[in-house]
């Protein structure tokens, strides 16, 4: 019988905080009524529940980075991953308080369902454990699955919730299938026991079926090629606010609990899995940067452009080294603010009261809005990778370890799939600046939206600035990350 | 005193103070505009005088980098801010302040809408060259290389012409995917050397089948920057739909980032590729001459033959830069400085006639010389110097480079000078289409004589087309002792790698 102790707490602080908190908001939901009034009240507290977590995942300097029997880790990598994901939630619900109250987001049991689904996705960056990685992966989805068909009234909102929820249902399918022939081929579903019971052994084909299964399931879940086909639907469908969280927070999750699979339980047969991480990310790579050139939609858009990131970020991990693991998280860095900058001008396109994501909305901007055409001129030159802004850096570090791994080729691809991205973003510059419009979005811009894009510009412009301590981190983390094993 | 100030660091980034000033004008759109374009003026103005004080205190005699500054950036990576000029930096540097300025007075009555916006653009790219030519980091040097391509895709899109929008995304998907190359051959590098300084990084030697893959990324970026024929095609539509002064600084210093880049990489850090393929660069340089020259003479748009003589006279110089020569180099570099100069006038020349008269085509110019004397004298020189006439900064660069050429093979030599002799022949034809005949209509006889500004903007770039052109020495014993140690690395890299087999 596993009993709990002191030392088992402290290092899942952060998350058994978050989850009281979570519980205490049931009650102000159900108590407070569906009011938007209360919606407002539950999302504040959220935020301020979410901040003080932040608080303690920072401070969380301990001796004991493991607990529960060792299916919890809670070492620098996780704070790292942790610290993202906190974040861009707490950018996301920050922007979802409105007003005016006529909309389904409105709701008490919005924020409160994505308060569960980040323990989720703090779960599963702190897993080390086949269990844990199962139990974070559901509790961070089945919050989002309601999100996404939030909006009872629409019937792309709906289809969009029942697509990822069916999808989603079948890539825990794969995963679950693939974690149990790893089970039974190592006999332990404890990632160091993993590695160590594959050390030095002649590997089963079986073994190898479950481990490409784990890492399909996965590849769902980060949205890459070939398992992308939700995304454009799930983003366009959803409502913008919870596209927004979509596109930030569960990426670096689910991106961090790949790198845990792959780095720790996995560690020792790279070789092995390689191969399928650079056919995944040169897949995402290609997918993402041609898909998106047809859309007209921004929404869509992202998607894809959410996709080609997958994809770059992938050609780090499929580095299998130190310096793939840095480049990765410097990578999602600059996504997580990239991302919250984009969305927060997204959220913005409305005219009369609704929502109007056409990219050809966004036609005549820097002279009805210019700071925001400003805002987002400097957000995809950084998608596109321009230097000196901080998707360059990430690019820099990613195709850096690829080619010092000798993944030459998969670095060409990468950058030259690269320019064909860049024509996207640059159709979006040209409509803000190079086109004129009669019918401009709606005036104003709320505090929070204000308060995202300036952090998130800051964070971008400044991004050569700060990379020194940001790479000590990272390479810290990365150290971490793979001593795990 | 002076010399001991991060003066390098001061003159890169003093065009991102104007910007911050820029940010802060207040008022309504006359009292912004009329703002923005005085400290625009100031702004690079000032950074120019303090840019002299780089040439006063530089000295021609002393190896090595001066006015080095070295701070840390990211410790322990080989990857720092490192700033430094030689001889062949620094002339770039000052083309740069000085065609800043007059480029900015160039557009004082062109540009009308959006004028705080175009002189930010405008202040932003002169920081992003000016930090090119000082970079002695490699990742530093692609920032800025790269960087470039922000604002001069704002400044094509924005205060363009027609077909405006297609030839920013020309320029800008070509250049990109020509430098994204050489970006994984910096990676390469990177990992072979351990380091990206450049001056570390010149010392280092790659193996040899390696050279030749980064010397190849390399010729991507750079031969689209130049431009080399075949990969010359964005120049033409960008210079076309570029406002005047844009089109100045793309012509005047855009260009020579390719050449640079040559000089401060291909040849020093790859010496034994740049051998094995000066070859191909003779054959595709001698082709652009050749026929980038006769496309010239093809030309309705006046514009447009301009930019094709660009591409042409870019020949001369990656001509003059691959014969390895003493001489063929810093001819090549004296081309650059000279085309620099020249193009940038002769950019402004297109520009002057068309804010009065609203139109590039040829055919709808004539006699403009009786209209406009004055003008008509600038014109001149400035064509003449473009095609070579001894006693112009012209003729100098290219003697150099045909007798560098020479030395290296007498076909390549007899080849470029066919093409001095077609570019005389389009330039004299455009000359005397548009200057001379009769007057053709009446709003050619209605243009007015060219203004006080429009002469302070000539006046600068003719003193020195004639000062380089009759004391070519003022320029070259700059570069001479820089031009002579890059040689000397390219044979001991040559002959280290060559002993190390």
């Amino acid at each position: 019988m596993f009993v709990f102790q002191m030392a088992d707490i402290m290092p899942a602080l952060p998350e058994i905080f978050l989850a009281t908190v979570g519980l205490v908001l049931v009650l102000v939901a159900a108590y407070g009524g569906e009011t938007p009034v209360n919606a407002r009240r539950v999302t504040r507290l959220a935020m301020g529940g979410i901040a003080i977590t932040l608080l303690l995942v920072l401070n969380s300097e301990q001796m004991v980075t493991s607990g529960f029997g060792g299916l919890f880790s809670a070492d620098s990598f996780a704070g790292f991953m942790k610290i993202l994901v906190c974040l861009g939630t707490f950018a996301a619900l920050a922007m979802s308080v409105r007003s005016e109250g006529d909309d389904d987001i409105n709701k008490p049991e919005y924020s409160l369902l994505v308060l569960l689904a980040l323990v989720g996705m703090m779960l599963m960056i702190s897993a080390d454990n086949l269990m844990a990685l199962y139990m974070g992966i559901e509790l961070q989805s089945l919050p989002l699955y309601v999100v996404a068909a939030m909006r009872t009234n629409s019937l792309r909102s709906s289809e969009a919730g029942l697509k990822y929820f069916l999808l989603g249902a079948l890539s825990s399918g794969l995963l679950l299938y693939g974690a149990s022939l790893v089970y039974g081929v190592a006999g332990t579903t404890d990632f160091d026991g993993i590695a160590l019971a594959l050390a030095g052994q002649e590997l089963p084909p079986v073994f190898i079926i479950g481990m490409v299964f784990m890492i399909c399931g996965l590849a769902f879940k980060v949205s890459a090629a070939p398992f992308h086909m939700w995304t454009p639907d799930v983003y366009e469908g959803s409502p913008t606010i919870v596209t927004a969280l979509f596109a930030i927070a569960p990426k670096v999750a689910s991106i961090a609990l790949l790198m845990r699979l792959t780095y720790g339980a996995f560690g020792g047969i790279a070789d092995q899995w390689q191969q399928v991480l650079v056919a995944m990310s040169v897949a995402s790579m290609v997918i993402g940067a041609l898909g998106a050139i047809m859309q007209t939609d921004i929404k869509r858009m992202m998607a894809y452009s959410s996709i080609a990131h997958m994809g770059y970020a992938t050609a780090g991990l499929a580095a299998g080294t130190l310096a793939g693991a840095t480049g990765v998280m410097i990578y999602m860095t600059g996504y997580v603010f990239m991302g919250a900058g984009t969305f927060a001008i997204i959220l913005l396109m409305r005219r009369e009261e609704a929502e109007a994501t056409r990219i050809a909305d966004l036609k005549g901007l820097s002279r009805t809005h210019p700071m925001l055409a400003v805002g987002l001129l400097v957000m995809m030159f950084s998608m596109a990778g321009i230097p000196p802004l901080a998707g360059f850096f990430g690019k820099w570090y990613v195709f850096l370890a690829a080619v010092e791994a000798g993944l030459v080729p998969l670095a060409v691809i990468g950058v030259v799939t690269s320019v064909i991205g860049a024509f996207y973003y640059l159709r979006i510059i040209r409509l803000m600046y190079f086109d004129d419009t009669d019918t401009p979005l709606d005036p104003g811009i709320p505090v929070a939206n204000r308060m995202v894009l300036g952090v998130s510009l800051a964070v971008i412009l400044l991004f050569f600035a700060g990379l020194r301590s940001l790479l000590g981190a990272a390479d810290t983390a990365a150290v971490a990350l793979i001593m795990a094993r | 005193m002076i010399a001991n100030w991060p003066l390098l660091t001061i003159v890169t980034f003093l065009p991102l103070i104007g910007v911050t000033f820029l940010l802060m004008i207040r008022g309504d759109e006359d009292v912004v505009a009329r703002n923005a374009r005085n400290v625009a003026l100031w702004v690079s103005g000032f950074t120019f005088v303090i840019s002299l004080a780089l040439v006063l205190n530089f000295d021609p005699n002393a190896l090595g980098y001066q006015f080095e500054e070295r701070a840390e950036w990211l410790p322990g990576t080989g990857i720092s801010y490192h700033l430094g000029v030689d001889g062949v930096s620094l002339p770039f540097i000052l083309l740069s302040t000085l065609l800043s300025p007059l480029a900015i007075l160039a557009s004082w009555k062109a540009i009308t809408h959006r004028v705080r916006e175009y002189m930010i653009a405008f202040l932003v790219l002169e920081t992003m060259m000016i930090g090119m030519f000082a970079s002695l980091d490699m990742l530093m040097f692609y920032l800025f290389f790269e960087g470039v391509l922000i604002p001069m895709f704002i400044i094509i899109g924005v205060w363009g012409g027609k077909r405006r929008v297609y030839a920013a995304f020309k320029f800008f998907l070509y250049t990109l995917l020509g430098s994204v190359l050489m970006l994984v051959c910096m990676l390469a590098m990177y990992i072979d050397a351990g380091t990206t300084d450049i001056p570390m990084l010149t010392a280092h030697s790659f193996a040899a089948s390696m050279q030749t893959w980064l010397f190849l990324g390399f010729l991507a970026s750079f031969a689209v920057k130049v431009p080399m024929w075949p990969v010359h095609t964005w120049l033409p539509d960008a210079h076309v739909e570029a406002p005047t002064a844009g089109s100045m600084i793309l012509a005047g210093v855009l260009l020579k980032m390719g050449g640079y880049g040559f000089i401060r990489f291909s040849l020093p850090m790859f010496p034994l590729a740049s051998e094995f393929f000066a070859p191909l660069i003779f054959a595709l340089s001698v082709i652009a001459v050749i026929y980038t020259s006769l496309v010239a003479l093809a030309q309705s748009d006046m514009k447009k033959l301009i930019a094709y003589s660009s591409v042409a006279h870019m020949g001369f110089v990656t001509i003059g830069i691959f014969t390895m020569t003493e001489q063929g180099v810093a001819g090549a570099m004296f081309q650059m400085i000279s085309h620099g100069l020249v193009s940038a006038a002769l950019f402004f020349c297109v520009g002057v006639v068309y804010d009065r008269l609203h139109t590039r085509e040829i055919s709808a110019y004539g006699g403009v010389a009786a209209v406009m004397p004055r003008y008509a004298v600038y014109f001149m020189f400035m064509m003449l110097a473009s095609v070579g006439l001894p006693g112009t900064s012209g003729f100098v660069g290219e003697m150099l480079v045909l007798v560098g050429a020479w030395k290296a093979s007498s076909w390549v030599a007899f080849f470029a000078a066919t093409g001095l002799v077609l570019g005389a022949a389009y330039m004299l034809w455009l000359y005397r289409r548009v200057m001379f005949g009769k007057i053709v209509s009446a709003e050619v006889e209605g243009m007015e004589r060219i203004s006080r500004r429009e002469v302070v903007i000539f006046a600068p770039l003719t003193v020195l087309v004639l000062w380089f052109g009759v004391y070519p020495a003022s320029l070259l014993d700059v570069m001479a002792g820089s031009v002579q140690s890059i040689l000397d690395s390219v044979a001991a890299g040559g002959a280290f790698v060559i002993a190390g087999r």
